[in-house]
């Protein structure tokens, strides 16, 4: 479909049939009006079938905000997307765990990206950015996802992990594999068994080198803060595949598509563009500014435990309720021009793209600080890096994914 | 008006009003005061406007009830102590005019 005929679709399509949750329209780029309709008339929506079953979506910044704070009732036990986890091959995570048990493991590797340690990080991330920005060609279009994006943020893992540096790809390539739709042609595996048989080959990987950590002394790295802590060291292997998979695509997928989708944003808003030129100090506003309008995490899902009420509409026990932040941070109600990409907006910490109350994302400052330095760098050798040509993204409703794009440094 | 002393992680201090029933959130937020992030805009629903209250004023601010949303909030926070508070959650009242809170290193 093409835009008018997207537009079109999706006012005049009958409320009840509106389903947010097909991948293809996250693939598209098509969702957008779907939402703003849904903010508009129904904010607070049932849809009775989908490839997922039924659900409700919560599209306004404040209901979201609702669900957020109250774990009481809308838990994360077990399921934290639309998609419920493959019978017979389910992997726990922190993540998918109420308190106290997400408390007690989401503690363990919390410090290590905390403000004190981000600090100590600063210099090494920079030396990096530097190198590989250095290393990128001129006059000639290339992909930035796989030259930037992706070689970056796998940095960054190998680091997190200390991981051996020449197979830090493995990360990479495990991390699609976890966010992969099974369903889509570009998906890495193409069964949930073939999926279990490679994050099998991962958690192998990993621990082994958890399992020589724990007999050294600990060291500031996931691995071995893992396996140095009484919440951690004795984890069952779904739950410790889990753990895995969630700090592998946690430290990673989100940030490597804010890193293409602000370079995206500027170019679409050259004036924006112009002022970040003119005035770089708006870089760590900017960074804010482009988590949100690229909102890396598409939604959150909770299941309720009890009834109870999200803006007037009564939830049932067991009903899947699904936060869709890509609508959260649009929400006019809540953020001023929110279509509009503007570096300088005021306030533009305030939004939704880490999740609020206690699953709030843990990454969030290690995230801002890859991003703040990646464009300070950026800014003082390239004042002008042009797109070439349409992204490509991922076939996912989950992670809002960007697979390349085409762009080139003028000589 | 009363009075609010917020001084930040490196020492430098500032002094404000802040309204009755306020929030001492809001009243860093409103007066431009580095070191106070306030990601979730009051909701309790982050950990990023963190501040250790000075202990002679804990006796007035209180501590967080147990099991609440905020001490569920904290304990995510980096580097807590017995004095920390989430400053959304301080209300400004006439007996709290004088109020010193100290930011940490960093909001998380």
């Amino acid at each position: 479909m093409n835009d008018i005929a997207v537009l079109s679709n999706a006012d005049s399509v009958a409320l009840d049939d509106i389903d947010v949750s097909d991948p293809k329209l996250y693939q598209n780029d098509t969702y957008y009006p779907y939402f703003a309709r849904l903010r508009r008339e129904d904010p607070v929506h049932y849809c009775r079938q989908s490839l997922y079953g039924p659900y409700w979506s919560v599209t306004k910044y404040k209901d979201i905000m609702q669900v957020e704070i109250n774990h009481q009732v809308y838990s994360s036990d077990a399921a934290i997307s639309i998609l419920d986890p493959p019978k017979g091959l389910e992997r726990q995570s922190f993540i998918a765990m109420d308190p106290p048990k997400h408390d007690e493991q989401r503690l363990v590797v919390s410090p290590a990206v905390a403000p004190g340690n981000l600090a100590n990080m600063e210099g090494l991330i920079r030396e990096r950015t530097g190198r590989v920005l250095d290393g990128l060609p001129r006059d000639e279009t290339f992909d930035w996802v796989e030259r930037v994006s992706i070689e970056l943020t796998t940095m960054m893992l190998a680091t997190l992990f200390d991981y051996p540096w020449d197979d830090r790809r493995q990360l990479t390539y495990w991390s699609d594999v976890v966010i992969a739709d099974v369903r889509s042609p570009e998906s890495p595996v193409h069964s949930e068994e073939e999926k279990f048989a490679e994050l099998t080959k991962m958690t192998e990987a990993l621990g082994k080198l958890f399992q020589e950590r724990a007999q050294l002394p600990p060291k500031f790295d996931l691995l071995s803060m893992l396996a140095h802590s009484n919440a951690t060291r004795n984890l069952p292997f779904r739950e410790f595949m889990g753990n895995l998979s969630l700090l592998i695509v946690g430290g990673n997928d989100t940030t490597r598509n804010s890193m293409t989708g602000g370079l995206m944003a500027l170019n679409e808003h050259p004036k924006e563009y112009q002022k970040l030129r003119d005035d770089p100090s708006l870089i760590p506003g900017m960074v804010s500014e482009i988590i949100r309008y690229v909102t890396p995490v598409i939604h959150m899902r909770r299941t309720a435990k009890e009834d109870g009420e999200i803006g007037g509409k009564q939830i049932k026990k067991g009903d899947k309720v699904v936060m869709w932040y890509v609508s959260g941070n649009r929400d006019p109600d809540a953020i001023e021009d929110p279509d509009n990409f503007i570096i300088d907006r005021p306030r533009p910490r305030q939004h939704m793209s880490f999740g609020y109350g206690i699953h709030r994302c843990v990454g969030n400052r290690l995230a801002e600080l890859q991003l703040r330095i990646l464009w300070e760098e950026i800014i003082t050798r390239y004042p002008v890096i042009e797109v070439m040509g349409p992204a490509k993204r991922t076939y996912s409703n989950f992670i809002h994914g960007i697979r390349s794009l085409p762009v080139r440094i003028p000589a | 008006m009363p009075k609010v002393t917020y001084i930040e992680y490196n020492g430098r201090e500032h002094v404000v009003d802040v309204p009755v029933g306020r929030s001492v959130m809001r009243g860093a937020v409103d007066n431009n005061i580095p070191g106070i992030d306030a990601d979730c805009g009051g909701e309790c629903a982050c950990a990023t406007c963190h501040v250790f209250v000075d202990p002679e004023w804990l006796p007035k601010t209180g501590l967080p009830v147990p099991g609440s949303q905020e001490a569920s909030m904290l304990s995510f926070a980096a580097v807590t102590q017995d004095n920390s508070r989430l400053s959304c959650q301080i209300k400004m009242r006439e007996d709290l005019d004088g109020l010193i809170v100290r930011m940490p290193e960093g909001q998380h």
